[in-house]
């Protein structure tokens, strides 16, 4: 049967991609959930937009304690060695290239990897946040999203229709039946979710795949 | 520099905030960081024709307890009491949040100016209006909507755009701890957008959890030095 990851899972997927040593940011909503699920063996250093280095996984609600949050006004764990610092600095790191990884959500992605993940139809005060900085900024950019919309259209897309974070930004999407690459000849689908073909995800995908001769199922 | 810094009550420190003021607010727009009572002081005194430059917009006080069970005031209350002729920030409405903040309300019905800007962007534009700048060249907003009417140049291969100073009349901020010439630390990630939004104010006004006398915070610690600082309140949280 065919089933849609949930956002853990995709989020524990995602997070495969952590490497030893580096230095993360975790955009708003569904990326953050991926502080939860370091590969073991692995040490990462998460950066948040509002002036923290070094927390580690999410906490709990019911402790919340409010000056000791990540971007998503989400509680984070404090760890030995955290330390902060003003926005200023903070966003000196990400512009700066300082920082090795930065996972967004996003409402559209481009065969191009053209990003949009701030402003929708309806919602006119919206704003970018920090996400047009961790765009430009970041040494390599993965999206972590939905496949479709709510009405079962694409996400994935030729161009966005929604307004731009940035262009040619993104290397990687993680979705709830696939993992793809950007790369210069277009989309490469990698992974599928367990029971979905290639034709299946081409069927939710407007831009026409490149299909990985070693296509698998995504790793978990 | 006055040399009495401290005030009572977070009133007297907003009194003279006159009609069409430029405020800053500290802060990165929920609970934690805000100057919560300050803002509260300056829909009591009612000053109108404010232009505010702050993170984000406020949630107002019911879509708050979302965030808090029990609430807390923000930005919103300003905005929802027409305080508030334009909003230059990164975030003016939450995408996760319902569209009913007072902010996102008053725009869609046209009553408000605002002008959206990446947050590092309004990070420094801060902090160049603090430090005397004319400016700087970002790369940030190349090739969407944010280039629209600004300089675009190529440096070294990259296309930037070149982003303005801004300048407040007063900053509201909150820090942890004062002493009471105005030297500054803050606990956590309430620090955000505080020490910048301290530095480019006329007048800044700092409201603390702790006002403590000189000498008890150590130099090596202190992120904001005084002479940033104007008034000081000290409303324990």
């Amino acid at each position: 049967m065919k089933i849609r990851l949930d956002e853990q899972t995709i989020a524990l997927r995602a997070a495969k991609e952590f490497e030893n040593g580096m230095v993360i940011n975790l955009g708003y909503g569904m990326p953050a959930l991926c502080a939860n699920f370091i590969p073991e063996g692995r040490t990462v250093f998460f950066q948040s937009e509002n002036g923290i280095l070094g927390y580690g996984s999410l906490g709990v609600d019911e402790e919340k304690d409010y000056e000791l949050i990540n971007a998503s006004d989400q509680p984070v764990t404090p760890l030995p060695g955290m330390c902060f610092f003003d926005s200023a600095a903070s966003f000196d790191m990400i512009r700066g290239g300082h920082i090795d990884l930065v996972i967004l959500g996003a409402y559209q992605v481009s065969e191009k990897g053209d990003l949009a993940n701030w402003g929708r139809p309806g919602r006119p005060a919206t704003g970018m946040g920090g996400a047009m900085d961790l765009a430009s900024g970041s040494k390599k950019l993965m999206v972590m999203m939905l496949h479709t919309t709510k009405e079962g259209g694409p996400r994935i897309v030729r161009q966005c229709t929604f307004p731009l974070t940035a262009r040619n930004c993104v290397s990687k999407i993680f979705t709830d039946i696939a993992v793809i690459d950007v790369t210069k000849e277009g989309l490469v689908l990698r992974e599928v979710a367990p029971a979905w073909t290639a034709e299946d995800v081409q069927a939710f995908t407007e831009p026409t795949l490149i299909v990985d001769k070693d296509l698998k199922e995504i790793e978990l | 520099m006055p040399v009495n810094k401290i005030y009572e009550t977070c009133d007297q420190a907003v009194a003279d905030i006159l009609n069409g003021s430029t405020i800053m607010i500290g802060g990165f727009g929920s609970f934690g960081g805000l100057p919560i009572n300050l803002i509260v002081a300056l829909a009591k005194q009612g000053a109108k024709n404010l232009t505010v430059i702050a993170n984000q917009g406020g949630v107002g006080f019911e879509l708050s307890k979302r965030i808090k069970p029990d609430g807390y005031q923000d930005i919103g209350i300003l905005v929802q009491n027409g305080q508030v002729r334009k909003f230059i920030g990164s975030v003016p409405a939450l995408g996760g949040m319902p569209p009913t903040s007072p902010l996102e309300i008053l725009y869609s019905e046209g009553k408000i100016e605002m002008e959206v800007v990446p947050q590092g962007t309004l990070a420094e534009r801060i902090r160049a209006g603090a430090g005397g700048l004319g400016g700087f060249y970002t790369p940030t907003g190349v090739g969407t909507r944010v280039e629209i009417g600004k300089e675009k140049r190529v440096i070294n291969g990259r296309e930037y755009l070149l982003e303005l100073p801004l300048h407040a009349d007063f900053a509201l901020i909150k820090a942890h701890k004062a002493d009471t010439l105005g030297n500054l630390v803050y606990r956590g990630t309430a620090r955000c957008f505080n020490p910048t939004t301290a530095m480019a104010a006329r007048t800044t006004i700092v409201e603390v959890d702790k006002l403590v006398p000189p000498g008890e915070i150590d130099p090596e610690a202190v992120v904001t030095p005084h002479l940033y600082v104007s008034r000081i309140v000290e409303v324990p949280r």
